[in-house]
C-alpha cells in the first residue's frame, strides 16, 4: 500500500523535475522562503535602526566608488540598508502571501462547494453576489475594504484575502460542477451516504487541484495588491520594510539620482511574482486532471 | 402487486424542466421518460434496449429512485417508494444497487478499493475495521479479485477489473435488486463475455433481479429472461426473449432486430434502414412517436397514441397495426 502511493508520488516528482522552467520558479520561492525564515542571521544590517543614520542617507552601493561600506544595495533616505530590509521584506510579502491566498481558499471553497453541489437557487444567489464582487476592480474594492475595517499589513492581508475569494470560488465551483456528475458520486447517493459525507470525502478531494494550482498564481498577484496597498501607505505602515511601501517611499528620490532605492524592492516584487507564477503553471501542467490520461 | 413481482412501474414519468432567460423561468421539459408501465419478476433478468437517448438509462436511475421520478409511482417490494417515509425510503434503498456504464468514472480515483468497497458497509453498519476487511476480502473473491488488488488504487486496474470493483460495491449490502447500466458497453468483447457470466453467476448465488440496461442486442439475447424495446422515453415492446427474437411485433423492434449481425457469410441478410432522426425528446412527434419513421404507418399513427397492449401470452407490443 505505501509502495504504492510512493510511486504516484514519484511520479509526479518526475514529471515535475521535466518542467525546467517550473523547478526554476521553485527555486527561486525556496531561496525567498530561505531568506525569510534566516533574515536575522542572513542580513548585514538591522532593517529598522533606531534612531535613523541620517548621516548615510542615500549612499550607493557595490557599483559606486563612493559606496557605502556593510550595505551592498545602497541605503535609503533614512540611511537604512536596502538588502537588509529586502531580505526581511521577504518575510512580509510571503506571509502576506500564505494568509491573504489562504482567507482566498476558505472562502473560496467554501462558496464553491455550496454553489457547485447544491445547485438551483443556492448557486444562482451565490453566484450573483459573487458577481457584484467581481464587478469591482480588485484594488479598489480592497481600498475600500481597508478603509472601513482600518489600515495596516494585517487588515490588508484580510481585504486582499475577501477581494480574491470570489474568483477562488468560481474555480471551485466549476471543478465541483464537473466532480459531481461523475459516476461514483451517484454510487455514494445508492449506498445511502449522506449529502456531507460525499462533500467531504469526495467532492472536495477531488476537485482540490485546480484551486491549489490557482492559488500559486494568485499568491503572486496577493503579493502584488499588497504591494500596491503598501505603496498607497494603506498596508504595511513604515517602519516595516514592506517592498510596496519601499518602493512608495523611494520613488522620489529616483529624480535625485538615488535609483537604487526604489528598483531593488521592485525588483524583489519581480522574482518573488514570476517564482510563484512559474511554479504554478508547471503545477498547474502536472496537477490538472483534464491534461493527465 | 403480485408477490412475484419485486418492481413495478406505474405511469412513470421522468421530465426534466428546460430553464431559459434570467428568471429562469421553465420553457420545456425533456421528456427523458414518458408514462412508463411495466413490473419485474423476482430473480429475473429484464433487458431494456433501445438507442442512445431514448430515456433508458434514466428509467433506471428513476426506478432505484436516484432520481425520484417526476410523476407516476414506482413500487419496490410491495411499497410504494414515493409514499414512504425519508427514513423508510433512505432503508429500501440500500436493496436497490447500481453498476454503471463506464468504470473509470465510477470508482473514486483517490480511494483504495478496500476504501471504495468497504464504504457501503462502513456508513451502513456498526462493524469493526477488520470485520470490514473480511468482508471487502469476500467480495472482492466472489467478483474474481483477491487479496492482492485491495490497495490498490483505480488507476492500476484494467477496466474489467475496475468493473469488478463497482460489481463488488454494488453487492456490498446484499442488495435484492441491482440496475446494471451498460455494464459491458466500455469493455473489449472478451472481457465482456467474462463480466456476463460473472452476472450469472452471482445472480445464481444470490438470488439476484437485475435490470439489464444495454443497445447491445445480442447480450440482451444472451442475458435477459424478458426485453422491453424502448423508443423515444416509451417502452414499444415487451416480451420474453426468446419470443422476442423469434417474432417482433413493432415496426421499429422489426428493424432493430434485423441490424444484428450473423456470423456467416453465405446468409444474405435483407436490411430495414430506418430513415430520419430520433426525435427530439422535448417535441416529440403527436401520435405514435415513431410514426415520422415508420415503414408501416397509417393515418390515425399520427393521431391517436398507441396503447401497451397484450397480444400473445406476455407479449406486449404499443402500435396500431395490432391486434
Amino acid at each position: 500500500m505505501i509502495r504504492k502511493r510512493e510511486t504516484k508520488t514519484q511520479e509526479l516528482i518526475r514529471r515535475f523535475k521535466y518542467n525546467k522552467s517550473a523547478v526554476f520558479g521553485l527555486i527561486l520561492i525556496l531561496i525567498l522562503v530561505f531568506l525569510a525564515i534566516f533574515a536575522d542571521f542572513i542580513a548585514p544590517n538591522d532593517p529598522t535602526p533606531s534612531p535613523p543614520e541620517l548621516e548615510n542617507s542615500l549612499k550607493p552601493g557595490f557599483w559606486s566608488e563612493d559606496g557605502i561600506e556593510g550595505s551592498p544595495l545602497g541605503t535609503d533616505m533614512l540611511g537604512r540598508c536596502i538588502l537588509s530590509r529586502i531580505i526581511y521584506g521577504a518575510r512580509i510579502s510571503l506571509s502576506v502571501g500564505f494568509v491573504a491566498v489562504g482567507i482566498a481558499l476558505a472562502l473560496g471553497i467554501i462558496i464553491g462547494v455550496t454553489a457547485g453541489y447544491f445547485g438551483k437557487w443556492v448557486d444562482s444567489l451565490l453566484m450573483r453576489i459573487v458577481d457584484i464582487i467581481f464587478s469591482f476592480p480588485a484594488l479598489l474594492l480592497a481600498i475600500v475594504i481597508v478603509a472601513t475595517i482600518g489600515q495596516g499589513l494585517d487588515k490588508a492581508m484580510i481585504a486582499i484575502g475577501i477581494v480574491y475569494s470570489p474568483q477562488m470560488a468560481r474555480v471551485m465551483r466549476s471543478s465541483v460542477l464537473y466532480i459531481k456528475e461523475m459516476e461514483y458520486i451517484e454510487a455514494q447517493k445508492a449506498i445511502g451516504s449522506k449529502n456531507l459525507r460525499i462533500i467531504f470525502r469526495h467532492v472536495i478531494p477531488n476537485s482540490l487541484a485546480p484551486v491549489i494550482v490557482y492559488s500559486t498564481l494568485m499568491m503572486a498577484s496577493a503579493i502584488l495588491d499588497a504591494a500596491a496597498l503598501g505603496f498607497l501607505g494603506l498596508g504595511a505602515q513604515p517602519p516595516t520594510p514592506e517592498w510596496g511601501a519601499m518602493l512608495s517611499e523611494s520613488r522620489l528620490y529616483i529624480v535625485t539620482g538615488a535609483w537604487w532605492a526604489a528598483t531593488f524592492p521592485g525588483i524583489a516584487i519581480i522574482i518573488a511574482v514570476l517564482g510563484l507564477n512559474l511554479l504554478g503553471d508547471g503545477l498547474r501542467d502536472i496537477l490538472d486532471p483534464r491534461l493527465k490520461t | 402487486m403480485e408477490k412475484t413481482q419485486i418492481m413495478k412501474a406505474k405511469n412513470v414519468k421522468e421530465y426534466f424542466p428546460i430553464r431559459k432567460g434570467i428568471f429562469s423561468t421553465v420553457k420545456d421539459y425533456v421528456k427523458a421518460v414518458d408514462n412508463v408501465n411495466f413490473f419485474i419478476k423476482k430473480g429475473e433478468t429484464f433487458g431494456l434496449v433501445g438507442e442512445s437517448g431514448c430515456g433508458k438509462t434514466t428509467l433506471g436511475r428513476t426506478l432505484i429512485q436516484l432520481i425520484p421520478p417526476t410523476n407516476g409511482t414506482v413500487y419496490f417490494m410491495g411499497n410504494n417508494l414515493s409514499d414512504i417515509s425519508k427514513s423508510e425510503l433512505r432503508k429500501l434503498r440500500l436493496h436497490m444497487q447500481i453498476v454503471f456504464q463506464d468504470p473509470s468514472s465510477s470508482l473514486n480515483p483517490r480511494m483504495t478499493v478496500k476504501q471504495i468497497i468497504g464504504e457501503p458497509i462502513k456508513i451502513n453498519s456498526k462493524l469493526k475495521n477488520e470485520e470490514i476487511t473480511q468482508k471487502v476480502l469476500l467480495l472482492l473473491k466472489t467478483v474474481g479479485l483477491d487479496e492482492q488488488h485491495m490497495y490498490r488504487f483505480p488507476h492500476e486496474f484494467s477496466g474489467g477489473q475496475k468493473q469488478r470493483i463497482g460489481i463488488a460495491r454494488a453487492l456490498a449490502l446484499n442488495p435484492d435488486f441491482i440496475v446494471l447500466d451498460e455494464p459491458t458497453s466500455a469493455l473489449d468483447v472478451s472481457v465482456q463475455a467474462k463480466i456476463l457470466n460473472l452476472f450469472k453467476d452471482l445472480q445464481k448465488k444470490f438470488n439476484l433481479t437485475y435490470l439489464f440496461i444495454t443497445h447491445d442486442l445480442s447480450v440482451i439475447k444472451y442475458i435477459s429472461d424478458r426485453v422491453a424495446v424502448m423508443y423515444a422515453g416509451k417502452i414499444v415492446e415487451l416480451s420474453p426473449t426468446k419470443e422476442l427474437f423469434k417474432k417482433q411485433l413493432h415496426p421499429y423492434t422489426i428493424a432493430l432486430l434485423c441490424c444484428i449481425p450473423i456470423p456467416d457469410p453465405k446468409i444474405k441478410k435483407e436490411f430495414i434502414v430506418i430513415k430520419g432522426e430520433v426525435p427530439s425528446l422535448i417535441n416529440p412527434p403527436s401520435g405514435c412517436k415513431f410514426h415520422p419513421r415508420c415503414p408501416k404507418r397509417m393515418p390515425k399513427c399520427k393521431e391517436i397514441e398507441p396503447e401497451l397492449i397484450e397480444i400473445n401470452n406476455e407479449h406486449f407490443v404499443a402500435c396500431h397495426l395490432y391486434p
